[in-house]
């Protein structure tokens, strides 16, 4: 009776909208390589993080006050008279440097294993996409608590739009809404974090899935479970339920359906990952300085500048590389290229191996460096600038713009190692 | 792979020490779970300090509650403006007078343990030193050419700088290494230092009143998590075994 209920809704809805069928084509029967490991966590990492923040979000923004007489004052009541305010406001602060953290392990991953390479070049586009979003929707969030250094912070980097010729001045008042950082520029950036970005921002993640699911999803061992239509004797098709759509073009090999043997797993990383997210939520919600900066628990004042100001940590990379160019506009230039270089991969990499498993050696130490010279450039733009830091910059500046030189050469006649026929790692 | 990993851990550390004052803290070594400590800084705050600092996003009855302290007997003792027990701990200071009298207007101390740290309040309440070239005829180590007096003198003397003369890019420079009190106060040295201690310990708790409650939750939270890590461990391993 009951079951006859259910299978008698489903149909209802079925013969409206394409539940099953969308169920069945992207999660029952969607077809992912068996092989994938801990690096392959962080996609859907980055899910729970944005779920994590638009949750907490919401129930923020009730409490808070978006100008700049009550802006500083809300936060503080909501970290104190809010019931479980303090939990809100340090699980969406501490979301956001971890929305960076997954994010970039999940640009590395996409690094290692070729998966920028054809036929994801758009994919990863997307991916950049997400990741300007993001970027954008940290530092307008970062304004909100109108402490000292969301007020200097934000003076720093609008007067970076200020280099660019001509336009300069005029654009960074037309971000500001002012002619320096206020209540105006609070209240538009306030709009734009809340309800601009995040949209924008869902709506890429939603476009990045799509184009995942057209292509399918790379893997440690960077070789193609879709082989060619007839290529593949019947008993090494996989043995597992797939979907027409996928079945009807390809011949497919070593998968196995997204649900539920990625579903199962990919529970394992989340909680794995809460564990660490929560250890930081309850007991170093500051991190020392890196989640919440000392300076901005004191209210922003226009009169009185903090001794250093940095971004938060997640900028703190790309800025290095800003400071470290003398002339101001070709800083900025470096900076945005710094960016570009990495939306450029698909097209700097002219290698036919994906995966760093089967590249040549140099690939392994360019990219070894690059991961290096990404850790020291975070650190010196968290810091104080001395003069070794300064040339130690410049130094790094060179070697992450070398990476993709380097790449660029060595990848077209590179000597790479035999692929295997088939995932068995 | 295991390599970048390794190289990265290597490098943490480096972050840690990314920021750190010039001049070496004291460890204050308080404690918040102390609640006669947090008692004791609470009933200092009131006296000594809220004169000049407002701690204007706390409220009387929530740090009443969280420090031990009965309604009724806090109301009686420590609010001496006739103010509510529900409002926030504010003073009657006048904007314009303060800043004639001290040359800009003393700060909020609600959120001081966060902008700088519980070590530095309590090396700042110990390292008032004589110096008669100063409008109040004191100085601060940790806070050169400091605007307020050192109101905590009775209680600790009057503390006189100790100097050294050290060595610093060739060049003889005379630092303060310290201070010494001339024993003219109410207390003697180790009493000063529980006031300092008591102070930051109340400073601190006003700071962040959640953490206690927070670091309680916490452990249920990670407890919780660790169990169900191993649930979702081994329901993934019982659903992998068709995975060959």
């Amino acid at each position: 009776m009951l079951k006859k209920l259910a299978t008698d809704t489903i149909d209802w809805i079925d013969q409206r909208i394409p539940m099953t069928r969308v169920w069945n084509m992207h999660l029952a029967q969607y077809p992912t390589p068996k092989n994938f490991n801990f690096w392959y966590f962080f996609g859907s990492l980055a899910i729970l993080v944005l779920v994590n923040q638009i949750l907490t979000g919401i129930w923020l923004t009730m409490n808070y006050v978006p100008s700049s007489e009550g802006a500083f004052a809300s936060v503080e009541y909501i970290m104190r008279d809010v019931e479980y305010g303090w939990l809100l406001r340090y699980l969406h602060s501490t979301g956001a440097s971890a929305f960076f953290v997954v994010v970039y392990m999940h640009m590395f991953r996409g690094m290692i294993y070729g998966s920028y390479q054809k036929p994801r070049e758009l994919l990863w586009l997307f991916g950049m996409f997400i990741l300007l979003v993001l970027m954008a929707e940290a530092f307008m969030g970062y304004l909100l608590p109108w402490g000292q250094m969301s007020f200097w912070g934000a003076q720093v980097i609008i007067s970076i739009f200020g280099a660019i010729p001509i336009i300069g001045d005029d654009l960074t008042l037309w971000i500001r809404g002012d002619y320096v950082i206020s209540g105006a520029t609070l209240n538009r950036f306030f709009a734009l974090h809340v309800i601009a970005l995040p949209l924008v921002l869902v709506i890429l993640v939603f476009l990045h899935i799509i184009a995942l699911h057209e292509v399918g999803s790379n893997n440690p061992e960077g070789i193609e479970i879709k082989r060619k239509k007839g290529s593949v004797k019947e008993e090494d098709k996989t043995k597992f339920k797939i979907h027409e759509y996928y079945t009807d073009k390809k011949d497919i090999v070593d998968a196995i359906p997204f649900h539920p043997y990625y579903t199962v797993k990919d529970i394992v990383g989340v909680v794995g990952f809460l564990f660490f997210f929560c250890a930081i939520v309850f007991f170093a919600p500051a991190m020392n300085g890196f989640f919440l900066e000392g300076p901005n628990f004191e209210a922003a004042n226009p009169l009185k500048t903090p001794e250093h100001i940095f971004p938060v940590w997640y900028f703190t990379p790309f800025y290095a590389i800003l400071r470290a160019i003398p002339d101001k506009l070709l800083g900025v230039i470096a900076m945005g290229a710094a960016i570009g270089m990495l939306a450029l991969l698909p097209w700097i990499d002219r290698g036919k191996v994906k995966s760093v498993r089967y590249r040549c050696g140099l690939h392994k130490w360019n990219l070894f460096g690059f991961v290096i010279t990404f850790v020291i450039l975070g650190w010196i733009g968290a810091t104080p600038q001395t003069d070794f830091k300064t040339i130690l910059s410049q130094i790094t500046t060179v070697t992450y713009f070398m990476f993709f030189v380097l790449l660029f050469v060595y990848s077209k006649n590179e000597v790479t190692k035999p692929l295997p026929e088939r995932l068995t790692k | 792979m295991k390599k970048l990993i390794v190289g990265l851990f290597v490098l943490l550390p480096m972050f840690a020490m990314a920021s750190g004052p010039s001049m070496p803290l004291m460890k204050a070594g308080n404690d918040l779970t102390d609640k006669a400590s947090l008692q004791r800084g609470a009933k200092l705050f009131m006296n000594y300090c809220l004169g000049c600092h407002q701690m204007q996003y706390q409220r009387y009855e929530r740090t009443f509650r969280d420090i031990g302290i009965p309604t009724a007997i806090g109301e009686e003792q420590l609010i001496f403006d006739g103010s509510k027990v529900g409002s926030h701990i504010k003073n009657a200071i006048v904007k314009e007078d303060a800043e004639n009298w001290f040359g800009a207007p003393p700060p909020d101390l609600t959120l001081i343990s966060r902008v700088k740290s519980p070590d530095y309040i309590y090396t700042y309440l110990k390292s008032f030193y004589k110096d008669d070239s100063r409008p109040f005829g004191v100085n601060n180590v940790v806070f050169p050419s400091v605007g307020m007096p050192h109101v905590l003198q009775e209680l600790q003397g009057v503390p006189t700088a100790i100097t050294e003369e050290v060595e610093e890019h060739g060049h003889t420079v005379t630092k303060i290494v310290g201070t010494v009190s001339d024993g003219s106060g109410e207390m003697s040295d180790d009493e000063y230092d529980q006031v300092a201690r008591d102070l930051t310990n109340f400073f601190e708790y006003v700071g962040e009143p959640s953490r206690l409650e927070s670091k309680a939750l916490g452990i249920k939270v990670l407890g919780f998590l660790f169990i169900l890590f191993i649930l979702a461990f081994l329901l993934k391993k019982e659903y992998w075994r068709d995975v060959h």
